[in-house]
């Protein structure tokens, strides 16, 4: 049994018109320590998945069980990245931070939970900006600052949605490298589920990555695995064959699943049936 | 060159507005032109503090018995409104239970509650502060509940994330997002205090602004009663103006 299992999830939502069916029939597998990637376009429905993972919202249909417990709201043990970084503007770095550790640690002291705020900012370079408001720092920082409180509280399971889409190309690049930094340098393993929109980034981060079939309603393709060697860099992974390999492999999976799209007749039948193949083919 | 223009204008208005009503005395023969009322209430101005009667003491004495009342009023008035506020920020179904209600309640004139503040408290000026504290909750009320209303998702999120409780979640979150709302509603709610003041002073003929605007109506010295107006308004203005000051502070931090 997998860390983490999500079985014939469903989801839809009310909308003016009608129901609007956004996930369907989802399956997946992550094992512990596993970083997974989602890939999907923008409006895929993978962030009404990934809130589903996280227990932020309750499926209509269908099961999710971390760690042999079936998620009903948000686990002790996960944390989560937003994308808009979803900072509180009247805490400091280190405020902000620290309520996330004292939520996870209540039993610490005072003393105990500002020290370990301190070293995860410190962690992710921001050791000089600790008193700064969020307003006071660039997108890069406050990220940082987002990712910091992710890992100050020593989940086990991190969701990070869309974590670098709001920032700059430059950043990004280094942002990414951090959370690569901060998911080896880990004692305890972190199993890890991204949602994001950037083939690269998913093939840079990843141990599998996993092509959302376009809907609506979508659901999941077939994991595609990144044997790649750590750490990696943007640079080698612009050459080395693997690479190619993978970001051609998803590439076309993603095209498909939108081709399928634009021809509405079978749309709804065939996503349905992508999804319903064994989903650990390539592991 | 700018900046004395911007000093000169508004003293071209209150030069306008003294000529008008100067016009208006010349026209209306009981009401007194700028220069006698100023003759007449000098007394007032230059010896704001002296008390030299129950009816007779300076204009900020009175200004103050009225200061006082308003802050009781206002006071009581946020003490209910503000967690009422919250309760129908956070609860759409208390919103749905209370709103026609309060729709009701709102506009209702501070002349209308004196008297029935007068039935159930037997006393003048227990009155008075219900009908200030019942007048001017409101827009604090309303303001609040907005405000939370207005907690973006991120906000939220971050609670739900977090798994705070509902205490944490109110104390970190909850009420540092909805200062500023609550803010503007608490100046919008002393503004009408202090409309309110005047009016239950002059239905209770207690010793402040509105009972001496009252006062001096019934013994024909009406200079007094454009001295009243004046200060009724300035302090007014000084009100809102400070409150107005504290919103600003406050959205800087």
């Amino acid at each position: 049994m997998a860390f983490l299992e999500v079985r014939d999830l469903s989801k839809s939502f009310p909308s003016p018109a009608g129901v609007r069916h956004v996930l369907k029939d989802v399956r997946l597998d992550v094992e512990q320590g596993e970083f997974v990637s989602i890939v999907g376009t923008m409006g895929s429905g993978k962030s009404t998945l990934l809130s589903l993972l996280a227990g932020l919202t309750s499926p209509d249909g269908g099961t999710v069980v971390i760690d042999g417990k079936p998620v009903t709201g948000v686990r002790v043990d996960a944390a989560f990245v937003f994308q808009n970084y979803s900072l509180l503007p009247w805490f400091s770095a280190l405020e902000n931070v620290r309520l996330a550790v004292q939520a996870a640690f209540p039993d610490a002291t005072a003393a105990e939970q500002i020290r370990r705020a301190t070293e995860a900012l410190e962690r992710v370079g921001l050791g000089n900006a600790v008193d700064r408001k969020p307003r006071q720092l660039s997108g890069g920082m406050r990220q940082r600052v987002s990712l910091a409180r992710a890992f100050a509280t020593e989940p086990r399971v991190l969701f990070l949605d869309e974590p670098f889409g709001a920032l700059d190309a430059l950043t990004r690049d280094t942002l990414q490298q951090d959370l690569a930094q901060l998911c080896a340098e880990r004692e305890r393993p972190v199993t890890t589920v991204m949602i994001t929109n950037s083939v690269e980034e998913a093939i840079l981060l990843s141990d599998r990555i996993v092509p959302i079939v376009t809907g609506p309603p979508a659901s999941l393709g077939t994991p595609i695995a990144v044997e790649l060697a750590r750490p990696r860099t943007l640079a080698q992974l612009a050459h080395d064959e693997q690479a190619t390999h993978a970001r051609a492999h998803v590439i076309a999976a993603l095209t498909a699943s939108m081709q399928r799209r634009t021809r509405p007749s079978s749309a709804g039948s065939t996503a349905t049936l992508t999804s319903t193949e064994p989903a650990k083919e390539a592991v | 060159m700018k900046r004395v223009i911007n000093l000169l204008l508004p003293l071209c208005g209150i030069g306008m507005a003294l000529a008008a009503w100067w016009a208006a005395s010349v026209a209306v023969p009981d009401l007194p032109s700028p220069v006698r009322t100023w003759d007449e209430s000098k007394l007032y101005i230059l010896e704001p503090l002296a008390y030299r009667g129950e009816s007779d003491q300076g204009i900020l004495l009175l200004a103050y018995y009225s200061l006082i009342r308003v802050a009781r009023g206002f006071l009581l008035g946020i003490a209910i409104a503000t967690p009422l506020g919250f309760l129908l920020g956070v609860s759409a179904t208390l919103t749905k239970m209370f709103d026609p209600i309060m729709q009701v309640l709102r506009p209702i004139s501070p002349l209308a509650w004196l008297p029935l503040g007068l039935v159930l408290f037997q006393k003048s000026e227990p009155a008075a502060l219900f009908a200030i504290a019942v007048c001017s909750m409101w827009p604090t009320v309303i303001n609040t509940m907005m405000g939370v209303r207005a907690i973006p998702q991120d906000y939220w999120n971050v609670a739900k994330v977090l798994r705070l409780s509902r205490t944490t979640t109110f104390i970190k979150i909850i009420v540092p997002a909805t200062l500023p709302y609550m803010f503007t509603g608490y100046r919008l709610s002393l503004g009408i205090a202090w409309l309110v003041i005047v009016a239950s002073e002059m239905l209770t003929g207690t010793p402040g602004v509105g009972g001496f605007l009252w006062q001096e109506y019934n013994s024909l010295v009406y200079a007094h009663i454009l001295l009243a107006i004046i200060t009724i308004g300035v302090v007014g203005f000084a009100l809102d103006r400070l409150m107005g000051l504290a919103e600003a502070r406050l959205r800087a931090s």
